[in-house]
């Protein structure tokens, strides 16, 4: 099988995120394979250990994102590519789902595209589902467990995370498949996998590679805000024994309205 | 002319999910900028009821689009036809609820009508012929004033409880439009369904009691001797105390939530989880029990209306964005707390 997963590099989750002159910064903190990802990253790799065939892992970001390719590598993927190109610094969703898109089909003939279900810095969770309508390939998201791949019969089964509870679906390959962390914890990197993925040679490809001139993003951020700080006065709540403190809490909760 | 104004109504084997309604509120401020009332989107098989009840909400009219082929929620013939339906009308806005289906829907209508789409909004304001969008970003740990300028519709998905749910009047009138749809067979096909982990409703939730990784902390239990590993016994003691919290939860009709803590250490399904790679809620009373606040948690629930941490630990950064504050053993706390709300609140 012919496995593509998608992924993006964030700050980790660890980070505290601010404002500065209007520019988001996250400090010193680590750039890291998003969180996410790493499950779609895991089950692409299931799906090549039970299936055969390959895996590349395909990134949209600057140069720096090279490092979050190398982990997807360490981890197990066969190569991996990134997509870089001025013109797609500010690239919305819109942009971003053109941009892997046509790089599904420069990689030709993909049987199983994964994402992760999104991305901790933008947490927009749309770009999975678009890609898919750009290809008119089935888009399942949300996917908590893939129950079955058969190649043969070109079919894939999965479990959904509803909020109504799980939807078990079945879709024709190529598909689009975006993950949540249901579907298991993401293996560490080996040591072969460290090594080898130190010397990948990890090419780039830009728009005009892809075909694209310069897509036109959307939306635009006029503006990212700290969020409003908010009253955090702790009025501590003592007493003699468990009893007091809870009848205490309780008298203030409804004092304040809050119940 | 007012600009077009929908919203989207989404709904699940027949019953509308109640987020569509306060979808419908964050439309009607916006319509009302522009002078004009929401028109309300109703795709399904069977559904024109449901018109009727959102127009009973506040929508002045309402488009209903039907077919056997729409029983089943599938985002791509449904993108078809909500797709046709905004093309057709004009649509200058489009708002919807989140959910797993309408983040789907709205994802792909906006690659149909080549637009941009803005998700989980908090704040909506117009300025000009735009929807400026407030929207959380990095779980909440800033917030992005997000714009779609130039291309229309402009498709924007509210974060449930962010937008007030009105009640219904049913003494309210409007025209409905319902016709016929056909859309492209869907490639896929719904097998079924199961029902989910515990069915947590964390997002919907007034209330939510979360556990973390306190809540195994507890010497004075001994695990039954069958139970021998020490992990083991760690999440059997664990699992005594989220009853605990499960209790006061049934007393306050409240979710049970959960730290990443807890559920990376076995105590809970992760369906339970609040935070950064969990759920992001809001809220209106938050009682956080062993938790210490790392901060991928706070990003997940720091909007809550009000918070209550119980700790054993006074130095723990979860009282940092807490109002009230227990230093205390939640055995303790919780059995005693749960007691004074029945009593209180009559149950």
């Amino acid at each position: 099988m012919n496995i593509a997963v998608c992924v993006k590099q964030t700050p980790d989750t660890a980070a505290t995120v601010t404002v500065e002159n209007g520019k988001v910064t996250w400090g010193d903190a680590p750039l890291v394979l998003n969180p996410w990802d790493e499950f779609a990253v895991e089950q692409a790799l299931r799906t090549k250990e039970a299936h055969g065939g390959k895996v590349t892992a395909v990134s949209l970001g600057p140069e720096g994102a090279r490092e979050a390719l190398k982990q997807a590598l360490a981890m197990g993927c066969d190569e991996a590519i990134l997509i870089h190109d001025p013109s797609l610094a500010e690239a919305d969703t819109l942009v971003a789902s053109a941009v892997l898109a046509a790089a599904l089909r420069r990689l030709e003939s993909i049987d199983l595209a994964y994402f992760g279900r999104q991305a901790v810095d933008t947490d927009s969770g749309v770009t999975a589902a678009q890609v898919a309508r750009r290809l008119g390939w089935p888009s399942l998201t949300l996917v908590a467990a893939v129950v079955a791949v058969d190649p043969q019969g070109r079919t894939i089964d999965v479990e959904r995370m509803l909020e109504e509870g799980r939807q078990q679906v079945r879709a024709p390959l190529p598909a689009v498949v975006s993950v949540v962390k249901e579907i298991g914890e993401p293996r560490y990197p080996s040591f072969m996998g460290i090594r080898k993925a130190s010397k990948a040679e990890i090419p780039i490809w830009s728009a005009a590679d892809l075909g694209l001139s310069a897509p036109a993003p959307a939306v635009s951020w006029p503006a990212v805000l700290a969020p409003p700080r908010v009253d955090t006065q702790c009025e501590m709540i003592t007493g003699d024994t468990p009893a007091h403190i809870a009848w205490r809490l309780v008298d203030r909760l409804l004092e304040e309205k809050v119940l | 002319m007012a600009e077009k104004v929908l919203v989207y109504i989404d709904h699940h084997q027949g019953e509308v999910v109640g987020a569509s309604w306060e979808a419908l509120s964050a439309a009607q401020q916006v319509a009302g900028a522009f002078s004009g009332g929401v028109t309300a989107l109703i795709v399904g098989d069977g559904v024109r009821a449901l018109a009727e009840q959102a127009i009973a909400h506040g929508a002045v009219d309402a488009v209903v689009r039907e077919s056997v082929d729409l029983k089943e929620f599938r985002a791509e013939p449904y993108s078809d036809v909500v797709s046709a339906v905004l093309k057709d009308t004009g649509a200058q806005v489009f708002v919807l609820p989140t959910t797993g289906r309408t983040r789907e829907l709205a994802a792909m209508v906006a690659i149909d009508l080549e637009t941009g789409v803005t998700t989980e909004a908090i704040a909506l304001e117009v300025e000009g012929e735009a929807v400026v969008a407030t929207r959380p970003i990095y779980a909440g740990k800033l917030l992005a004033r997000e714009v779609c300028r130039q291309r229309r519709p402009q498709i924007i998905t509210v974060r449930t409880r962010a937008f007030p749910r009105p009640a219904p009047d049913p003494s309210r009138t409007g025209k409905i439009d319902a016709a016929a749809a056909s859309p492209w067979p869907s490639a896929t096909t719904v097998l079924g369904y199961r029902a989910s982990e515990a069915g947590v409703s964390l997002t919907d939730a007034s209330v939510i009691v979360s556990g973390g990784r306190g809540v195994s902390n507890n010497g004075r239990l001994t695990p039954p001797p069958e139970i021998t590993d020490e992990k083991q016994q760690e999440i059997w003691r664990a699992q005594q105390g989220f009853e605990l919290i499960r209790q006061l939860a049934a007393t306050l009709g409240a979710a049970v939530g959960a730290s990443r803590a807890a559920v990376d250490a076995g105590y809970i399904p992760y369906a339970h989880q609040v935070g950064q790679t969990g759920k992001v809620v809001s809220p209106d009373l938050y009682i956080a029990c062993g938790i210490s606040g790392a901060i991928q948690h706070l990003a997940g629930m720091r909007t809550s209306k009000t918070i209550v941490a119980i700790n054993r630990d006074p130095e723990a950064p979860i009282f940092k964005v807490a109002r009230f504050g227990i230093v205390g053993d939640l055995y303790d706390i919780l059995p005693a707390l749960t007691q004074a709300f029945r009593e209180k609140l009559g149950k």
